[in-house]
């Protein structure tokens, strides 16, 4: 029963991430993502899914998806239903179950963050029904499939789990929150394994209302430069298996690395801009350091949300700039934004696993164009390839409306 | 064990703008009327129920944020309202810090088939007022900024069942004392669109829209004389088990009930798509009621009415607990069980 509940455990039990699955604009899977990242590579080229002819901006990083998906447990039938969105997820999570070794289970929550879930699915039943109003082929496929609850059950059938399937969209913090509700629900008891993790694909009408508010840069998405002009938008995935410590460990699992705090908030200051001075943004930051019983001082690295618009990267300077206090001159910071685009519903998750990466392998994604930082910038940020040890790396991920979110990743070694 | 109180209620629906219209409207046990909604490029219009207009333009439509929200988040925001009015009066819960849950199926449908529309006929003058309003966490938002003393927000999307994943999840908030009180909102609007997916889905289903919210508590003494006694797993469907499974399990789960008390189900007006609910409680002789008989079917709205009629129906003393059966359409079957507070403190000192 999910209430009244069992007693939480005593002692907060240790959340470690056993398996990490990941598809971006550069590529599918660990392995090209890291290196990828390692070199601060950017995945932007002309749009080609839509028609971008009359968008004020025609580039995205959009992903190369394999013409047949690897095997897995769903048939025919069901691949051919997969969207974009869908298709990448269930690559990201295949990946991330395959290196966890997991096998078929039952009750395994799968907790998942999505803007749009199969919002192109969405895009092609509208247009069907205004162009073709009386033609009905497909049409209720569409109205079922679009829905991410059903895109989640996907991936349960897939992979041969079951279990509770959560859907958060609180915007851009959506991948974030889904990994910190994860952890959530191994610490309080009510789960030893969680499959986590966010997506979102490239849609027509997202990228017609970041064009529209003029939030797209025309030139090059350069987070927290003095010259930036805009995001650039991306696509794609990534899903994480979380357990507790004893339970990697009694299956003998390779860790990957140990979740040790997660902060959310929600920043009520505007539907779309944060608080200028980054106030939530600051607070959040905190919550997920008491959380994790760290300092600035023992974070290694930051994944800054970082969209490359004026107003979100100035608040988040500001805040990181306070948080870090006199740590700040020497706290390396960067956006990944810069390389793969902001993934909206995915970013959290799949900055989450970059975060992984370099814990695991010991270098700093740079951002290659960043030049000239914004004066709000007490810190600096990388924009050279280099190895660094780290130990802790902290992520941060902001969405319209205002919910915030904070992952503390530490190396396991 | 942690007890959950209930602290208030807030609905509006096809019914009107508050749980006594609501009320009323489900004891009269007479479906409402249905409107025509023109469908474009067909000459038979779809059957809808559609809220009505509210007698006076309610004063939190003045507030700055909502200035050019669509429906979905009036309807939030009332049902919001309405549920916090009795915390926002009592001394006990000042300086409370509030918890916001918003559960939602289809989500902000009206302002996204405008701004899509907008798209396809021409990018460059597609409005950017309205793409913000399109996202799902938009209506958390605004119902956060209108309540100001906000500390944690969270949409989730799911099917209706999901609207008890919501409440769960203000539980866990409440238990972890990140939150002294826990709003939890299913909300949904409705348009063509809407009502031209449902005709795909299920031919007898009138599509409607409307919002209703649960206020949640630590505090007896903040509490309507309702507390939390139960919610099932997510019972939830695969390739390996049916919905017909699965809403049995979630029966089993909410275990034998008195028959004095209430079953406040989610069947409708489809033989097929309510066949598994039907099976599930086929041997249940007490009273019960199917609000979407009556309102018609407004998805995540339809599943926060069955909790605020079921917790109604206990806080007016008709019932000394009522039963919440949602066998949602493509994601689980859940169910809880909500109960006057002496009636359970006996039993769970």
């Amino acid at each position: 029963m999910l209430f009244p509940t069992t007693s939480s455990p005593r002692t907060p039990v240790r959340v470690v991430v056993t398996g990490a699955g990941i598809i971006t604009g550069l590529g599918t899977g660990w392995k090209p993502n890291a290196e990828g990242f390692r070199a601060g590579k950017a995945a932007f080229r002309p749009v080609s899914q839509f028609d971008v002819s009359r968008q004020r901006v025609k580039t995205a990083a959009e992903v190369d998806l394999p013409a047949i998906l690897p095997p897995t447990r769903l048939g025919a039938r069901s691949i051919a239903r997969l969207d974009r969105a869908g298709a990448m997820l269930v690559l990201a999570a295949l990946e991330a179950w395959q290196q966890a070794g997991l096998e078929c289970a039952e009750n395994l929550p799968l907790v998942l963050g999505s803007t749009a879930g199969g919002m192109l699915l969405g895009e092609a039943y509208y247009r069907q029904a205004v162009r073709q109003p009386q033609r009905h082929r497909q049409q209720a496929t569409r109205a079922i499939y679009y829905q991410p609850q059903v895109q989640a059950r996907m991936v349960l059938d897939a992979l041969g789990f079951s279990g509770p399937i959560t859907i958060i969209s609180n915007a851009c913090a959506s991948g974030g929150n889904a990994i910190g509700h994860a952890w959530d629900l191994i610490r309080c008891g009510q789960a030893e394994r969680v499959v986590a993790g966010g997506y979102d694909a490239l849609g027509e009408m997202v990228f017609s209302g970041f064009d529209s508010l003029q939030a797209l840069s025309p030139t090059v998405c350069r987070p927290f430069d003095a010259r930036r002009d805009g995001l650039a938008l991306g696509e794609g995935a990534a899903v994480v298996t979380l357990e507790t410590l004893e339970s990697a460990q009694r299956r003998g699992a390779i860790i990957l690395a140990e979740l040790i705090g997660y902060g959310t908030s929600i920043d009520q200051h505007h539907l779309t801009q944060p608080h200028p001075q980054g106030s939530t943004t600051l607070m959040v930051m905190k919550q997920a350091c008491a959380s994790a019983g760290v300092t600035p001082e023992e974070i290694d690295y930051i994944n800054a949300h970082g969209t490359g618009t004026v107003l979100n990267d100035r608040s988040e300077a500001l805040a990181i700039s306070e948080w870090a206090g006199s740590r700040a001159a020497t706290l390396p910071v960067s956006s990944t934004k810069a390389s793969i685009g902001h993934l909206l519903g995915g970013a959290g998750a799949v900055e989450a696993v970059v975060c992984l990466m370099t814990l695991r392998e010991q270098w700093l994604p740079p951002e290659i164009e960043f030049e000239t930082p914004d004066p709000a910038c007490k810190f600096p940020i990388v924009n050279k390839p280099q190895d660094a040890r780290v130990n802790v790396a902290l992520s941060n991920s902001f969405g319209f409306g205002g919910v915030n979110a904070t992952l503390i990743l530490r190396r396991w070694a | 064990m942690s007890r959950i109180f209930v602290a208030g209620l807030g609905a509006v629906s096809p019914a009107g703008w508050n749980v006594g219209a609501l009320r009323d409207t489900l004891e009269k046990g007479e479906p409402l009327p249905v409107q025509e909604m023109a469908r474009p490029g067909w000459e038979k219009p779809l059957p809808a129920r559609l809220v009505p207009n509210p007698s006076l333009r309610p004063e939190f439509l003045s507030h700055p944020r909502l200035r050019r929200t669509s429906p979905i988040t009036h309807y939030a925001a009332a049902a919001a309202l309405e549920a916090v009015a009795g915390l926002r009066t009592n001394p006990e819960a000042k300086n409370c810090r509030l918890g916001i849950v918003v559960c939602l199926q289809s989500g902000c449908v009206q302002y996204s088939c405008r701004f899509y529309d907008e798209t396809l006929k021409n990018p460059a003058t597609a409005s950017p007022l309205v793409f913000p309003e399109t996202v799902y966490a938009a209506p958390a938002s605004h119902v956060a900024a209108l309540l100001e003393n906000v500390v944690l927000a969270c949409s989730l999307v799911g099917d209706p069942s999901a609207y008890l994943q919501g409440v769960s999840l203000g539980v866990q908030w409440l238990e972890e004392n990140r939150v002294d009180a826990c709003l939890v909102i299913g909300a949904e609007e409705t348009n063509w669109i809407m009502a031209d997916a449902l005709w795909h889905l299920d031919r007898h289903a009138i599509v409607t829209a409307g919002a209703g919210a649960l206020c949640l508590c630590r505090e007896a003494k903040l509490s309507s004389g309702v507390e939390l006694a139960a919610i099932t797993d997510s019972q939830t469907y695969s390739a390996r088990r049916t919905r017909m499974q699965a809403a049995a399990a979630m029966r089993g789960q909410l275990g034998e009930s008195s028959p004095k008390e209430l079953l406040c189900d989610g069947i409708g007006n489809s033989r097929r798509t309510d066949a598994a609910e039907f099976a599930a409680w086929r041997d249940w002789t007490g009273p019960r009621i199917s609000p979407k008989r009556i309102l018609g079917e407004g998805l995540m709205a339809a599943a926060a009415w069955q909790c605020v009629a079921a917790c109604d129906a206990v806080a007016n003393g008709r019932f000394a607990g009522a039963n919440v059966s949602l066998v949602g359409s493509n994601q689980q079957a859940m169910g809880a069980r909500f109960a006057a507070i002496s009636h359970l403190s006996g039993a769970r000192p």
